[in-house]
């Protein structure tokens, strides 16, 4: 089951049997259903475009009544505040780890585990599927507060260890996986195991690499949902330093309780640009197997 | 076999039936030995499990522990029983942020299952050009964070330099300063969550559009049954286990509203948009009543699981029938 996009065959265009007038009935409905689709999509783009043009407006077009879309005269003052607002270096940096750390560990972790409930015929592994299932339905919010003893009990607040190691591995990964190895052909690993591969050397060479649309899928919605959690690095930092982009932007405030509306822009455009390029790179694979893990 | 497996007398030539996962049965499983197979799969399973036990199945217990003491993470916790929940009950501060959840949820998940069933339709007809753009940039909202569409949307609608407000009073809506309004601040907010995630929505219900039998509609147009008889009699019936999905998933995740109110509203204005969650972390957090947050965390997650087990039920029962 996959969602491609709409059918490639046309329905062929409107039966020549069709009276004229039939014919442009029809085509007026497609225009306002095309139209509608535009201004919906312009809708859900602008924020987005708030953002762009926001950010290369000098302050005082940012404040300026009657407001504009686009900026008369365009500049990078916004990005050069909010380097020095914001330790904004680190804070792209410490982003980069933390999403990165737990997208790195919490996919290997969850393929290792994926692996063994899909491929190997082990006592107890339907239950155990079972139990993993079950902590799905746990939100993380609801963990929160003992999540925290926890980590500060290790002295981990503030560090990346504490960004990363709770979030090290997740159900939900595992069970997508899981949905995506079981349904590799047994042959596959059989063939090797009566060669005498090694479980892991089946795991790595054989499950790994034929599982590569769906280990990237859940690696881009790991790294997305982490660079962008507002609520996680704000319990587990409390030195500015520490936070991450997404935590250091909602504690820009200007002089006087004037928002910095222009700063904040940039530092969201920044925020925003490295997500929007990795989903571009792989956007119909991605949101392909979202469709499909939203419904299996 | 050339593996250096080692005949033991134990091994058994043959395994009854697996009685687990049903999926086994391969000739070459078989003749290896339950306890080798057994050892590799804790290998394997060894690093997910230790995370999941300590960070999520041990807090969990520790937090219900928790939630019946006044811990505050300095000195001794006292067992104060049920003080905690009955608080969550007469407290009208908490019981105004239960509320809040529920108007919050009960703003956000229809209009954005309508919105979302609105554009997967319009998006799966073969009659729109250019789907595929479309699609892409209706779901590029839902790569967005919060907190950065939280600070785009304040800027549109800022009743001074706002450029939304701006073009609204221009068609004669004039909104004021909604965020400060005690009764348009909270569908704001839900709104900014229906822009965020319309677009996964969207995506899962163009999954389940494109499941429908074209012939069904083929039948019903040579029954002379017009666009909407259709839309209701077949695409909506037909549709009903994808929408249950999306409904189910949307309230939970309703549920857990935070990020974006912490942006815009910080909970106000007079506490009108202040949420489970928002309550979870200011009490977990700030006033470090960590017995009271884990009372209340305890209610956020009963609450999920009991969506997520109607959800479960709900598709146990959908694929018994597939």
């Amino acid at each position: 089951m996959s969602v491609t996009t709409p059918a490639p065959v046309r329905a062929p265009a409107h039966a020549p049997a069709a009276s004229p007038r039939r014919r442009r009935r029809v085509r007026a409905s497609t225009v306002i259903m095309t139209v509608g689709v535009t201004v919906a999509t312009l809708v859900a783009l602008l924020p987005l475009f708030i953002v762009l043009f926001t950010a290369f407006k000098p302050t005082s077009e940012v404040n300026a009544f009657p407001p504009t879309l686009l900026p008369d005269a365009w500049t990078t003052a916004n990005f050069e505040r909010i380097f020095s607002d914001l330790p904004f270096t680190r804070l792209i940096g410490n982003s980069f780890v933390f999403a990165g750390g737990v997208t790195l560990f919490a996919v290997s972790f969850d393929a290792l585990a994926a692996y063994a409930l899909a491929r190997i015929d082990f006592r107890g592994r339907k239950l155990l599927l079972v139990a993993i299932v079950a902590t799905l339905m746990i939100p993380f919010q609801a963990t929160l507060v003992p999540v925290y003893q926890i980590v500060s009990d290790l002295g981990w607040v503030n560090s990346f260890a504490g960004l990363i190691a709770p979030r090290a591995a997740d159900a939900f990964g595992i069970f997508f996986l899981r949905q995506f190895f079981v349904a590799l052909p047994r042959d596959l690993d059989n063939a090797a195991r009566i060669d005498g591969a090694s479980e892991f050397r089946v795991f790595w060479q054989i499950i790994l690499p034929n599982a590569r649309p769906a280990v990237l899928t859940l690696a881009i919605f790991v790294f997305v949902n982490n660079w962008n959690d507002l609520l996680w690095p704000l319990v587990f930092t409390t030195d500015r330093e520490m936070g991450t982009i997404t935590s250091g932007l909602t504690q820009l405030t200007g002089p006087g309780g004037i928002v910095p509306y222009g700063v904040m822009m940039a530092g969201s455009l920044v925020a925003v640009v490295p997500l929007v390029f990795a989903f571009m790179l792989v956007q119909r694979k991605f949101i392909e197997s979202i469709a499909t893990t939203g419904l299996k | 076999m050339t593996t250096a497996h080692v005949d033991r007398p134990r091994k058994r030539a043959y395994r009854a039936p697996a009685p687990l996962g049903g999926r086994g049965g391969s000739g070459v499983q078989r003749t290896r030995s339950g306890g080798r197979r057994s050892r590799a799969a804790l290998a394997f399973l060894a690093p997910a499990l230790i995370v999941l036990a300590v960070f999520v199945v041990w807090p969990m217990i520790s937090a219900l522990q928790m939630s019946f003491t006044d811990a505050s993470g300095f000195g001794e916790a006292e067992w104060v029983g049920l003080d905690n929940y009955a608080r969550i009950f007469t407290d009208p501060d908490i019981r105004d942020a239960v509320l809040n959840t529920v108007v919050y949820a009960v703003l956000f998940t229809p209009t954005a299952v309508v919105v979302a069933l609105g554009l997967a339709l319009l998006l799966t007809s073969d009659r729109l050009p250019f789907r595929g753009m479309f699609r892409t940039a209706l779901f590029l909202p839902f790569i967005i964070s919060l907190a950065v569409a939280a600070l785009a949307w304040s800027y549109l609608i800022d009743p001074q330099v706002g450029l939304l407000h701006y073009w609204l009073r221009g068609i004669g809506i004039d909104l004021g300063n909604v965020l400060q309004d005690p009764t348009l601040a909270m569908p704001a907010v839900a709104l900014v969550a229906v822009w965020k995630n319309f677009g996964f929505y969207m995506v899962i219900f163009m999954a389940g559009l494109q499941e429908i039998p074209g012939s069904l509609y083929e039948a019903a147009k040579m029954d002379g049954a017009n666009a909407w008889t259709r839309f209701w009699r077949i695409t909506l019936p037909m549709l009903s286990s994808t929408t249950a999905f999306v409904l189910i998933f949307a309230t939970i995740a309703a549920l857990q509203a935070f990020d974006q109110i912490y942006v815009m509203t910080g909970g106000g204005p007079y506490g009108n948009t202040q949420t489970v969650v928002m309550e979870i972390y200011e009490s977990g957090f700030r006033k470090l009543d960590l017995g009271f947050a884990s009372a209340l965390s305890y209610v956020l997650l009963l609450a999920t699981l009991v969506l997520s087990i109607v959800q479960f039920v709900f598709f146990g029962r959908r694929e018994e029938e597939s």
